[in-house]
């Protein structure tokens, strides 16, 4: 049996309000987060003694260990690979409890990405000159997540016949989610035709197969098993952890095989080190920056067969009533871009029986992300 | 090649290519020991672990592998240049570069369209290699 099944649980969530410009600092929004989730846990913040980052993170490690008060930490590390972090700063918190240098660890995210720094915006990413992959990229006009990523999505069409309604069926999905969350930014449901008729913004990618752009924090307090079993929530257990990769993620757009998901490699070990197989999986939560990359996911999580997933997501399918609910809360795409750690939350959420989208039932949870560079998953289960 | 964008900046791995591109050669790299090509350019060989390199001249000739048609100017300096189309090219020893497709209107490009590689001049004298449509393939 792996060494993490079960060494780790999730025991508090904390989440701020996600705008389009929350006027204050990332650092303030941090603490807020993380105040909250430490509440939800019903630990003090002195008790925490570990801290997971994204490496993409603007807030300063020192600053909001100051702020916040944290007195006893002795253990800290960082993802990398943006939406990747989402799962991965989990993956490490849980690893870190197992092997026990800490015992209480807080993996959080905070960014003013709609106020701030815009990720959909050339200018975030623009450069006089440009070196390591980017040099092969950039000069040639591939500047924004949108001009990469809409490359898998061309060749799985190309490969496996895949529609851009079949997109539309996913943002569809994920806007009725998000339409009974109060804390999503998207509220107004949509039709596919309404999908078809939003604007193309790196063809075939459409305005309603993006990801918004939000202000916001939030975070998830991770503790040891014989301290989750003594605080006053039931935990969501950490049961299956990957993080990793295949070949060849340089630059993202340089793999071998586009239509086909890098996560792949992801999905074998986390449900190996879970011991379930994707047939136990009651709803997914899945890093959806683009609606292409949840058809991507459902294939290489063993949902459907590979080039099966634009088929798979009509008809309502991946709605919360129906086969496999995915996205419950919204998703990047229509309730807060917070870079992933959301979905996490929202797999927490399920398993306590408070999601605004509640699947009857639930008891075990799926979250992954990122299918086109290295990428990390989870398998959280009900107490 | 689109204007205001940026500019490669070479390291000891990849000078080799841009050198070739001053000479209107498109010159790729592939490993010695087994012959595996490497994109973007690098220090070693995936599959066999060598260093050493040799820099083998392209016939420039592949095929579009995927692509997007950049419709929205994601900054001010591409307002009157969208759209414009970013595809990944298909050439020799499984190398995929990433190019523009010239000659052709953005709907005309679909997949595996020939084309060759042309070089194209920037404003400070550096050229860089760049693709269009050729009617038929080798
Ligand atoms: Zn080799």
């Amino acid at each position: 049996m792996s060494a993490l099944r079960d060494a780790a649980a999730a025991v508090g969530v904390g989440e701020t309000t996600y705008s389009k410009e929350s006027g204050r600092t990332e650092l303030s929004l941090a603490c807020e987060a993380i105040k909250k989730a430490a509440e939800d846990a019903g630990v003090a913040i002195e008790d925490i003694d570990g801290l997971v980052r994204y490496d993409m993170d603007h807030v300063d490690e020192a600053a909001l260990t100051s702020h916040l008060g944290l007195k006893n930490l002795r253990w800290m590390s960082q993802v990398g690979y943006g939406g990747t972090g989402g799962n991965a700063v989990v993956v490490h918190a849980a690893a870190a409890i197992a092997a026990g240098a800490a015992e209480t660890v807080v993996c959080y995210r905070a960014l003013n990405e709609r106020s701030g720094v815009r990720y959909g915006q050339g200018a975030t990413w623009m450069k006089d000159e440009v070196g390591g992959a980017e040099a092969f990229q950039m000069p040639w006009g591939m500047l924004t997540p949108a001009h990469l990523f809409g490359q898998f999505a061309r060749r799985h069409m190309i490969e496996d016949g895949t529609t851009s309604r079949q997109f539309g069926a996913v943002a569809v999905a994920l806007r009725r989610h998000a339409s009974l969350n109060p804390r999503a930014m998207m509220r107004t449901p949509i039709t596919i035709e309404d999908h078809q008729a939003s604007r193309l913004i790196a063809d075939p990618l459409r305005l309603f197969d993006c990801c918004i752009e939000s202000d916001g924090a939030c975070a998830v307090v991770l503790t040891a098993a014989d301290r989750a079993r003594s605080l006053r929530h039931a935990p969501a257990w950490i049961m299956g952890v990957s993080q990793g990769s295949g070949s060849r993620t340089s630059g993202i757009v340089f793999r071998d095989d586009l239509a086909v998901a890098e996560s792949t490699y992801t999905a074998a070990e986390v449900y190996r080190s879970a011991e379930v197989g994707p047939e136990e999986i009651d709803a997914a939560m899945i890093y959806d920056h683009f609606t292409p990359f949840v058809i991507f996911s459902l294939e290489a999580y063993g949902f459907c067969e590979p080039g099966e997933g634009g088929s798979f997501v009509e008809d309502g399918r991946i709605e919360v009533d129906d086969v496999l609910p995915v996205n419950t809360h919204g998703g990047n795409h229509s309730e807060a871009y917070i870079h992933g750690l959301p979905h996490v939350i929202e797999a927490f959420r399920q398993l306590r029986g408070t999601s605004t989208a509640q699947v009857e039932s639930a008891e075990l949870i799926l979250s992954c992300s990122s299918v086109a560079q290295l990428s990390a998953a989870v398998i959280l289960r009900k107490d | 090649m689109l204007e205001g964008m940026p500019r490669p900046l070479p390291n000891l791995d990849t000078q080799p290519f841009w050198d070739g591109c001053q000479e209107e050669r498109l010159l790729l790299p592939r490993c010695s020991a087994c012959g595996e090509g490497r994109w973007p350019p690098g220090p070693m060989c995936p599959a066999c672990q060598s260093q050493d390199v040799d820099w083998i001249e392209s016939s420039g000739r592949g095929r579009v592998y995927s692509w997007i048609v950049a419709n929205h100017p994601v900054h001010p300096v591409l307002t009157g240049q969208v759209p414009y189309v970013v595809a990944m090219i298909e050439l020799e020893h499984n190398i995929r570069l990433v190019g523009n497709v010239m000659g052709c209107a953005p709907d005309e490009v679909e997949a595996d369209l020939p084309v060759e590689v042309i070089f194209e001049r920037l404003e400070d004298g550096r050229q860089l290699p760049n693709f269009r449509r050729v009617e038929t393939a080798e």
